[in-house]
């Protein structure tokens, strides 16, 4: 039972980690219909803001997290406007292969730069409370439950904002809304700032949680999270949040009952099933082709 | 200046009559297999300049094949990479436990051939999604099954995990690279201009519209994945015995990337802007390599450079006269000047 808790607990760790980095994949998604495969190295940059933050500037958690979020958001804004802008009318492959680009460009840049592994040093005082056989650290609560604040502060923006509101309507319809007068260059700039800010603050919180970064770090955790965009329903904002938790939860069961390394495998394998099954995700509407 | 651009079309024309005379293909084949042979044997090439030969070739099969699924039938596969690793491990296997050692040179298509059953065996699989689902989620069931492959290979402890295989000889030589570029070339060319090509592009411009059309979209995507992951399993083999070592981390992702960037460098739909695409790239990379890893900073700096000022590549959607029939040639070169005529009659 209590191994159960404890591992509850890790699935809710990793969970909210992946669907922080899910929600950028989704937003993006539904209001550009484009897949942004660069976020996975975005969410590598912001542990590395993180760690260089944490070393060269000494500051203490809330400012490292505000900075390295911060940092990361101007960086998807500029990647947005010089590598994504003018590819908007262009066939939809081309900006994908522009996005894997990108992600490349970032990987190899920071690998140029820090060849070797690097550690974030503690920010926190980490301190774990045992109740009984269960461990519980303060980070792991600290994980969770700063995911779930940013994820709810998400929601409210999404949902009862004006700027929320531009979002919809732009993945809504893009040829009648801008004659609204709704700023559409603003509100997708806005869009890649949020989604990639909160994909570094995931960055930050995995650097943490798992102290060693390395440049590429961000391939397999983006792709996992880009798996639980599209078991939520890709373009769906609650759906990647759902998705992410399921993806977390099933990756630390593989985890505890088989031996570590069938984890992949097994998360592919269900999206596998899930894409051939319900191919629009859970949260997802599928869309009748117009002929 | 008008001379050199008449001195050109002079050239150019000299050069259709020579690729369109009838001898110009067995004559380029049996030559090149010839300097080949002599290259490997009489090493008149240092090794180095060979090696680099042979990731052209193996490099120029996975472009080829890449493009019949991403240039040809529209899709966007980005699983390559591991249709590749199985026809690199069942190829190795083959070789290192279940041929003979003595045997080994001569049995070695073989093996290659075994890796490419393989493969096209594991492509059959992913056609049957792409039936239903299209677009970004078919480019993840393509993604899921390269990881899925990965992710087996390294929980099989028989072929290494992740540790590797080892124990290959090396077979892989540049008259075999030949042999093989050369036919996964025709074949794909051939293909792709037969009735059934037809049906490959029909699906890329309008699945819906070619199904009413009476063609069998089922048919043509099983048989335009088995054919593509075949040549794929092929230049893995060719790759594994080349290098003579191969492990599951060689073939993730980021193989598949490096093929795709060479198919969109090339140009999609194109035969000749893969051969283009995959030798520039090979190459470049080669030349740029006193740069160390900041070559790597520069090749997907350029790969985004390309998308934004060119985005359908060198010779997107076009094709060299060397490739085409001479029918198609014909109709596409009447199209232009129709085209042209009216342009010129609305300004």
């Amino acid at each position: 039972m209590v191994y159960i808790f404890q591992q509850a607990l890790n699935a809710l760790q990793l969970g909210s980690i992946y669907a922080l980095i899910a929600l950028g994949y989704t937003m993006v998604y539904g209001i550009l219909t484009m897949i942004n495969f660069a976020h996975g190295d975005l969410f590598m940059i912001g542990a590395f803001f993180c760690f260089l933050i944490a070393v060269y500037l000494h500051l203490s958690f809330v400012p490292t997290l505000l900075l390295s979020m911060l940092g990361v958001a101007f960086l998807g804004v500029i990647i947005e406007r010089l590598a994504y802008k003018p590819l908007r009318n262009a066939p939809r492959v081309s900006a994908i292969i522009t996005a894997l680009g990108v992600g490349l460009f970032l990987e190899n840049f920071t690998l140029a730069l820090s060849p070797y592994p690097q550690h974030i040093p503690p920010l926190l005082e980490n301190t774990t409370w045992t109740l009984g056989t269960l461990s519980i650290s303060s980070l792991q609560i600290l994980v969770i439950v700063l995911s779930l604040v940013l994820m709810l502060l998400l929601d409210f923006i999404v949902q009862r904002t004006k700027a929320g509101m531009a979002m919809r309507a732009i993945s809504w319809d893009k040829t009648i809304v801008p004659l609204m007068g709704v700023p559409v260059n603003k509100i997708i700039s806005l869009t890649f700032a949020i989604g990639t800010g909160l994909g570094g603050s995931a960055g930050m919180m995995y650097g943490l949680a798992y102290p060693v970064i390395d440049p590429y770090m961000g391939i397999m955790v983006g792709w996992k999270a880009f798996i639980s965009a599209v078991i939520g329903g890709i373009g769906n904002i609650r759906g990647a949040m759902i998705g992410g938790f399921i993806l977390g939860a099933v990756e630390i069961m593989v985890a505890a009952f088989f031996p570590s390394t069938y984890r992949d495998f097994v998360a592919f394998t269900l999206l596998l099933i899930l894409l051939i099954v319900r191919p629009y995700g859970i949260l997802g509407k599928p869309q009748p082709q117009k002929v | 200046m008008p001379k050199l651009s008449t001195a050109y079309h002079k050239l150019l024309e000299q050069w259709h009559t020579l690729t369109g005379c009838k001898y110009f293909w067995p004559v380029f084949m049996v030559a090149g297999l010839l300097f080949c042979a002599a290259a490997s044997t009489f090493e008149f090439l240092d090794l180095y300049l060979q090696l680099i030969l042979i990731y052209v070739g193996i490099n120029i099969i996975l472009t080829v094949s890449l493009n019949l699924i991403n240039g040809y039938m529209g899709e966007f596969s980005v699983g390559h990479a591991g249709f590749m690793a199985v026809g690199a491990y069942v190829a190795s296997l083959l070789t290192v436990h279940v041929f003979p050692e003595a045997a080994a040179n001569i049995l070695f298509p073989l093996a290659i051939l075994a890796g490419g059953v393989g493969a096209a065996f594991i492509g059959f699989l992913v056609a049957i999604p792409s039936f239903k689902t299209r677009g970004d989620y078919l480019a993840i069931v393509t993604l899921a099954f390269c990881m899925i492959v990965k992710s087996v290979l390294e929980n099989i402890d028989a072929v290494g995990g992740p540790r590797g295989l080892l124990g290959m000889e090396k077979l892989t030589t540049l008259p075999w690279v030949f042999f093989w570029t050369a036919l996964s070339v025709w074949v794909i060319r051939n293909l792709v201009y037969s009735n059934f090509g037809r049906g490959v592009l029909s699906i890329r411009e309008d699945e819906i519209a070619s199904d009413l059309m009476s063609v069998d979209t089922r048919q043509v995507k099983i048989i335009a994945f088995v054919v593509s992951s075949f040549f794929a399993g092929i230049a893995g083999g060719l790759f594994a015995h080349a290098l003579q070592f191969i492990n599951p981390r060689m073939f993730d992702i980021i193989k598949s990337t490096d093929i795709l960037i060479m198919v969109y460098l090339g140009g999609i739909a194109s035969i000749s802007g893969s051969i283009i695409g995959a030798v520039i790239y090979t190459i470049l990379l080669e030349i740029l390599r006193p740069l160390g890893i900041w070559r790597m900073v520069l090749m997907p700096l350029m790969l985004v450079l390309l998308m934004i000022y060119r985005p359908r590549g060198i010779m997107g959607l076009k094709e060299a006269r060397l490739f085409m029939p001479l029918s198609d040639f014909l109709t596409e070169k009447l199209w232009r000047q129709k085209k042209k005529e009216a342009n010129d009659a609305s300004t």
